[in-house]
């Protein structure tokens, strides 16, 4: 350990003012320690690849998004349709791409903005209490009352015209509130640690206690809950997807395509087996980062004996 | 002990020739949890238990103490590799399948925890608890027959109408009644061995006193051979038979308790045994710190594993590691090369360690008026409000946590604030860092009250009161890195970014840490180190008070004099002041130029250090001081304690009159005349000598104790 904190601070000098050099940054070591893990390698690599594919393969392909092939219709795969067609003879390889792309775009971004609202929301309602805490706490329970599904379906189709970051923005203002709340009762244990009132009776501000002490100190928990997040955000958009709500049309996901494919999965397998394939890939890969991120993040994790 | 039957059946089981307990080389290995050497726990315990026999095994977090005992209970996780061999009255225990242990335990050998909170089921009555205990191991007895017997053992623990507490759940009971009944569940079935491990150490000093009694009475009652563990050199003074010391998973010296105390030829006991501070210590003397860190149980030094820590280490230390040898008369053997030359020189402690830090300084002289007051506190009040119901709060009560207490701090001063657990000390403290206006009272800090300042001003008031807590596990952020720790206050108060570099190094310094460590985890570092870097911290503002909660309760006592004398020095060169929050009162004698005792809320007496131990005048104070075990065979055989009849009352319901009245020994001697002032009115503080010492009691008289 000794070794690697020295090499570290060699590496951080750069970055660092020459002051403070020999100790590296909170950031700086995150990053050392995450690429320092196999897991999380292997898992950014996954999602590189994927990501690589999905932009780059549809122009690799012949085909174009949504052109049709001449009958005979649902033609198994060949050098011609690499992974065949489906059942109006457009190619599946292109379809699932663009398909792959979005779903990437929405379960990464909808994951990551609903960890950071539950963080904040949780952190300041777990750490002021009283009046913000009820405010918040109301705004919390009602958003969990409400039908999400149900709002998701209404509201999806008439702003689907506004483009995929309104999409993500609402999936995600649906998907934050029981993390919300865990990370309530953790600020709430936390709040009454030693190093938190050491900080408060030295007069760090509540904001930089809120986002220096405590919200790094349940990093596990809210990293745990991202990459379950990634999963559910694209699981959600699948089953809007699936009840035709979410992509429809010429506009694919992942989600549309196995939901069309499922229907005929025993007779025409590609149709099913390439989209969900690549969906239990990126879920993988997401989850292996997140598992050797929240290692990395927890630095007593290495010194265990 | 009234069941004839169970007493001669138990003498039937005692061979007569075989000793109650024999551990023969016994060895205790845990698999790495990831990659890395095995924990080698134990290494090689031999001891030798008679019946009837008191055996104390003293040693520090880590020396194996613990774990030997649960080897010897077969209570180890699975995964441990326990070898070599431990017969109970003459029969192997070690190999035995769960079964076969589980007939023994509770029957023939029992254990007492720690933890009294834990150690009971929260759902069933503490009686039906014990009745279990009898049941498990004799089927034949009826339900009936088993709660009467139940009874009589609650009784015989010394609780209060054992018939009616029978039917009372264990969250029911504070934490010595709760000792209390798990003392009551392991002599239940007549044992001939009772493990204690560290039974009083979750328990505030008057309530050990009677928790020690009790385990007296029931080893006197069951004639059963007692383990008892602990880490407390006072506490095994006055109970035990034999000592036997272990370190880094071996025994280093063990001999009778006369003996290993008064002459000691291991220097790690010797080390122990002048790091600890005494109650009765009549002038400030140097504590002696026992330099480093106990050893990795992983990486074990070559040879003897003191050697890195020893005074007097020699080559041969670090060749191979000594057993136990003959070094005195009566069964006295130590593990050390020069325990010859110890004993022919007649060495104790401090002849062996070295000056290491500056010697101690004296206290601050008494003329008090002529200085500056750091912190002034007057009539502060802070109280709970007690409410029911979730949708309407109604208030049902008040916990008077602090209920009007006053006194000051002058500059370069420490006071010793102590009292149990429940007085209110902690709430004090966090009532004075607050800085804001109390429910009632003043806090002044440096001439600023607390309650007239704005914002900016009380943020700048924080860079003169910092505060070291008591925990240095949870006193620093583990996700944070030494440099980052000690930075924190530096950054929050703007100081140029230029010198922060430069001051954390000066403060790891100041502290006794190698600056070249500020890139490291605290978790990298031992329990005294991270208290350093808490005074580290703390020091980074150059404050002119320092409030110190418990500061050193929590490690090691060869780590805690080091801390101790450190925390002596700063105050001499950087001109602290200190507000020590302790229980332990031997610490506070050690550090505080003045004491208050505070008691449900209140400080009961106040005054020069001198004055009040040497003198102690309030009933409360000579109670509190009696009862501290000192390190000392002799005297704590021949010192009478002044038992404490039962717990702190709700300080939700404080008694009337005189708060201390219910628990008072003094009250009980009083004329019903002279008991109506207690009665009736609450003691004032008033002066007892003409010097700095005051007392709340209507009667008050000195009395020495210790």
């Amino acid at each position: 350990m000794n070794m690697s904190v020295e090499h570290g601070a060699r590496e951080a000098r750069p970055s660092r003012e020459a002051g403070e050099a020999r100790v590296p940054g909170r950031w700086t070591n995150v990053l050392r320690r995450t690429l320092a893990t196999r897991r999380v390698v292997i898992g950014l690599c996954g999602i590189a690849l994927l990501a690589t594919m999905a932009w780059l393969g549809p122009l690799l392909s012949p085909w174009e998004l949504g052109e049709r092939d001449t009958p005979p219709f649902l033609r198994p795969p060949s050098p011609e349709h690499w992974w065949g067609t489906d059942a109006i003879g457009r190619d599946v390889f292109v379809d699932t791409m663009v398909g792959l792309r979005k779903s990437i775009v929405i379960g990464l971004l909808v994951a990551v903005l609903s960890t950071c609202i539950a963080a904040v929301v949780g952190g300041f309602a777990g750490y002021f209490l009283g009046a913000t805490d009820r405010v918040l706490m109301w705004i919390t329970d009602l958003a969990l009352v409400l039908p999400s599904f149900l709002i998701l379906a209404i509201v999806s189709p008439a702003l689907r015209d506004r483009g995929w970051l309104v999409f993500v923005i609402l999936l995600a203002a649906f998907m934050w509130m029981v993390t919300a709340k865990m990370v309530r009762g953790m600020t709430m244990a936390l709040k009454e640690r030693e190093y938190v009132l050491a900080a408060h009776y030295m007069g760090v501000p509540a904001w930089r206690i809120i986002f220096g002490h405590i919200i790094p100190n349940m990093s596990s928990l809210l990293v745990v809950d991202a990459t379950i997040n990634v999963s559910a955000a694209i699981i959600t958009e699948t089953s809007l997807s699936y009840f035709g709500f979410g992509a429809r049309g010429s506009d694919v996901s992942l989600g549309s395509l196995i939901a069309e494919g499922a229907r005929s999965a025993t007779t025409h397998p590609w149709l099913f087996v390439f989209c969900t394939g690549l969906l239990v890939v990126l879920v993988l890969a997401v989850n292996l980062v997140g598992d050797g991120l929240r290692d990395a993040l927890d630095p007593q994790s290495n010194h265990r004996y | 002990m009234t069941d004839t039957e169970t007493r001669a059946s138990a003498g039937d089981r005692r061979v007569a020739s075989s000793p109650a307990l024999e551990v023969r080389d016994l060895h205790v290995t845990f698999p790495p949890r990831t990659a890395g050497a095995n924990v080698r726990a134990v290494r090689g315990l031999d001891y030798q238990l008679e019946h009837g026999e008191v055996l104390g095994v003293v040693g520090e977090s880590g020396s194996g103490k613990s774990v030997s005992s649960l080897a010897v209970m077969g209570l180890l996780p699975g995964d441990a590799r326990v070898s070599g061999s431990v017969r109970l009255n003459g029969a192997e225990l070690l190999g035995l399948d769960d079964e076969a242990m589980s007939a023994r335990r509770g029957s023939s050998i029992s254990m007492v925890f720690q933890d009294p909170l834990s150690a009971l089921t929260p759902v069933y009555t503490v009686g039906d608890q014990v009745a279990e205990a009898i049941r498990t191991h004799n089927p034949t007895v009826g339900g009936r027959a088993a709660a009467r017997r139940a009874v009589e053992l609650l009784d015989l623990v010394g609780i209060p109408e054992p018939g009616l507490r029978y039917r009372a759940f264990p969250h029911e009971f504070s934490g010595g009644m709760r000792q209390r009944v798990t003392i009551a569940i392991a002599v239940a079935n007549d044992p001939d061995v009772i493990i204690c491990d560290e039974p009083t150490t979750a328990l505030d000093v008057t309530i050990q006193t009677q928790v020690l009694d009790v385990l007296r009475r029931a080893q006197r009652e069951t004639g059963a051979a007692v383990v008892m563990i602990t880490h407390d050199l006072g506490v095994l003074a006055g109970l035990v038979d034999r000592v036997l010391v272990m370190y880094a998973g071996r025994p280093v010296e063990t001999g009778t308790v006369d003996e290993v105390y008064h002459h000691p030829r291991m220097p790690y006991t010797m080390g122990l045994l002048s790091s600890v501070p005494r109650l009765d210590e009549t002038e400030r003397t140097r504590l002696i710190p026992i330099r480093g860190d106990p050893p990795s149980l992983t990486d074990l030094p070559e040879g003897c594993p003191f050697s890195p820590r020893c005074p007097m280490v020699i080559d041969t230390c670090h060749q191979t590691e000594p057993g136990l040898r003959p070094a005195g008369g009566a069964g006295h053997t130590a593990a050390c090369v020069r325990a010859a030359e110890i004993r022919d020189h007649g060495w104790t402690g401090a002849d062996v360690y070295p000056e290491s830090e500056s010697p101690a300084t004296p206290h601050t002289p008494a003329d008090r008026r002529n200085r500056d007051t750091v912190l002034r506190v007057a009539g502060l009040v802070k109280h709970h409000p007690l409410t029911k119901g979730t949708v309407f709060r109604r208030r049902v009560g008040t916990v008077r946590a602090v209920d009007g207490i006053s006194f000051d701090i002058t500059e370069g001063e420490t006071l010793g604030l102590v009292g149990e657990s429940g007085c209110g000390k902690s709430t004090t403290l966090l009532e004075i860092l607050r800085l804001r206006a109390p429910q009632s009272g003043t806090v002044v800090v440096l001439g600023r009250d607390s309650a007239r300042v704005n914002r900016r001003e009380r943020f700048a008031i924080r860079r003169d009161v910092q505060v070291v807590f008591q925990d240095p596990m949870s006193s620093l952020d583990p996700r944070m890195r030494v440099f980052d720790i000690v930075a924190e206050p530096l950054r929050t108060h703007r100081y140029p970014r230029s010198e922060t570099r430069s001051r954390v190094s000066e403060l790891l310094r100041l502290v006794g840490l190698d600056p070249a460590h500020a890139g490291r985890f605290p978790q990298e570092f031992s329990g005294g180190q991270r208290q350093r870097i808490g005074i580290a911290r703390a020091l980074a503002l150059r404050p002119r008070l320092l409030v110190l909660d418990e500061p050193v309760s929590a490690l090691d006592v060869s780590i805690q004099a080091g801390v101790l004398n450190l925390l002596d020095r700063l105050k001499t060169e950087l001109g602290l002041s200190y507000l020590f929050v302790a229980h332990d009162l031997a610490v506070v004698r050690h550090i505080a130029d003045r004491v208050a005792v505070m008691y449900l809320g209140r400080i009961v007496e106040i005054g020069a250090t001198e004055s009040l131990f040497s003198a102690p005048s309030h009933p409360y104070t000579q109670a509190l001081l009696s009862a501290v075990p000192v390190p000392d065979p002799q005297r704590e055989r021949s010192r009478k304690p002044i038992v404490l009849e039962g717990d702190l009352p709700n300080p939700a319901n404080p008694p009337t009159g005189c708060r201390f009245r219910p628990r008072c020994p003094k009250f009980g001697t009083l004329t019903s005349d002279e008991q109506q002032a207690c009665s009736h009115t609450d003691p004032e503080l008033t002066q007892v000598t003409t010097g700095d010492h005051s007392a709340a009691c209507h009667y008050t008289e000195k009395r020495s104790v210790i």
